[in-house]
């Protein structure tokens, strides 16, 4: 069966109470954010929070906003014309869209993987120790030491250890992936950001990278965006659904996946949507 | 590689072997409170039924959260599926158990009918099915499932038999009718386990081979 979308019940969904957490640390806390491209307004008024150390998946149709959500948490969008933030977005009490933020140190804080990976035309070992290098590491042992733990802690290291100084292009795309992932953490971020991570790979590819988020998130904030309702299922512990720019429903994953609260976060987990 | 899920399905199994064990735990002491007249015994029987119940509903909720979270698919389907059939069959045979003590707890304030032959026998090969279905249901022993199926018949006969062995005792005397209508029910109960560990063990069958065995004849070599 094939369901539309009820307007009325569309905009009247967002109970905000519902986006709050309850005696749960948020390390991320939006509250009515709204964000444009010229005039169109892509995002009303999102409230959540998100979790410290838990994965966070956003989730919803095409050009529902999640991605233009997940970038403006780093503020990748700034380097877009005519885009507009409005609201705010704190991570850890502090208003990233506040006018003393650097920007540069917060996206050292907030890491991001892109659902093409795009390693560096470098080395392996290089890829990794670029961050640290401009962030001022010069120290050899450092580097080898850091290399070494971000590819253990992205599932990489056994992988390419003896292959270091070889090419980053010469890995399978899974790989290119998690050096990306490597990359990222190298840099020691708290928050990571995961725009589509495992769309563009073959299922035991996928698995390694959803095992790697299990692993990740003891450490690491993670927040997901997934085409894969599937994905969104097995690896996250929240989940967020959005629909033409709003935040429909949020809550435990389980209760998304199993009783949704709203008939239309139901009709798209269920695959009804018209 | 290891997956998460492997962890999931690894605790699920562990509860449910718990859930066996209590299960296994309330067949023998519905065996001996049977045997000894110990109506404390089938007391405590029947209020650690409870118990039972709660970890079915665990089973039921942990069972539903791994479907809808990580859709399982080839034997981890099997294996969940498994597991949806499995708990419901320990609690209903938990639940046999209990309504043994409660027939115990009835002829208990009664004096014994005449020595049983036929329901000791009965109760510890059904007892035995049981266990042997909970083994072949860890190990992923379809043999031994097959082989446990296979005995069924062997309980149907003995309790048939009981059946007849109580029948004589109204025969001969109606003030016998009570408690051996009670003794008959408790071979039906006893007999119930035993189809109990018959079905468990057919979704052995169907988790380590993929084949729905249940309402077909049992070869024991497929």
């Amino acid at each position: 069966m094939i369901t539309t979308i009820d307007m009325e019940r569309f905009n009247s969904a967002l109970a905000p109470s519902a986006v709050m957490l309850e005696n749960m640390n948020a390390k991320i806390s939006v509250r009515d954010f709204d964000f444009s491209y010229g005039s169109a307004k892509v995002l009303h008024g999102i409230v959540l929070d998100i979790p410290d150390r838990q994965v966070t998946a956003l989730i919803g149709p095409s050009g529902c906003g999640k991605s233009t959500f997940i970038r403006s948490i780093n503020r990748m969008n700034d380097i877009i014309p005519n885009a507009r933030a409005k609201g705010t977005i704190s991570i850890d009490g502090r208003d990233i869209y506040s006018a003393d933020t650097d920007v540069v140190s917060l996206r050292r804080r907030v890491g991001m993987v892109f659902q093409k990976s795009n390693p560096f035309p470098k080395s392996i070992y290089d890829n990794i120790a670029y961050g640290p290098r401009i962030g001022g590491m010069r120290n050899k042992r450092e580097l080898n030491e850091l290399v070494e733990k971000s590819l253990i802690r992205a599932a990489l290291w056994d992988e390419v250890k003896d292959r270091l100084h070889e090419s980053a292009f010469a890995l399978s795309g899974g790989q290119q992936q998690r050096l990306c992932i490597a990359r990222a953490l190298a840099v020691d971020p708290e928050v990571l950001l995961m725009d589509e991570p495992a769309s563009a790979l073959d299922p035991i590819a996928t698995t390694k990278i959803e095992e790697l988020i299990w692993d990740l998130k003891v450490n690491y904030t993670i927040v997901i965006v997934t085409h894969n309702m599937q994905q969104a299922a097995r690896v996250s512990d929240r989940t967020a659904f959005f629909m033409l720019g709003r935040l429909i429903e949020y809550a435990d994953t389980k209760t998304i996946f199993m009783n949704p609260k709203e008939k239309m976060t139901e009709d798209y987990v269920t695959g009804r949507f018209g | 590689m290891q997956r998460h899920f492997d962890r999931d399905i690894e605790d699920l199994k562990d509860l449910l072997l718990r859930m066996g064990a209590m299960v296994e735990d309330a067949i023998s002491q519905s065996i001996r409170a049977l045997l000894e007249r110990d109506t404390p015994l089938a007391e405590e029987v029947i209020n650690n039924d409870s118990r039972i119940d709660q970890m079915e509903l665990e089973m039921d909720r942990r069972t539903l959260e791994l479907i809808a979270k990580m859709q399982p698919a080839a034997v981890d389907l099997r294996f969940v599926a498994a597991i949806m059939k499995i708990t419901p069959e320990l609690e209903r045979i938990a639940d046999l158990a209990q309504d043994v003590c409660e027939r115990v707890i009835e002829l208990n304030r009664e004096p014994p009918l005449k020595p049983m032959q036929s329901i000791p026998h009965l109760a510890q090969d059904a007892q035995t099915m049981v266990r042997q279905a909970l083994d072949a249901f860890v190990r992923g022993d379809a043999a031994l499932a097959r082989q446990v199926i296979k005995q069924d018949d062997n309980i149907d006969q003995q309790t048939e038999q009981s059946f007849r062995e109580l029948l004589t005792y109204m025969l001969e005397d109606p003030r016998n009718i009570s408690r051996a209508i009670r003794l008959t029910f408790i071979g039906k109960y006893f007999e119930r386990m035993a189809d109990g560990a018959t079905n468990i063990c057919e979704m052995v069958v169907y988790l380590v081979e993929g084949k729905m065995i249940k309402h077909t004849p049992v070869t024991l070599n497929p």
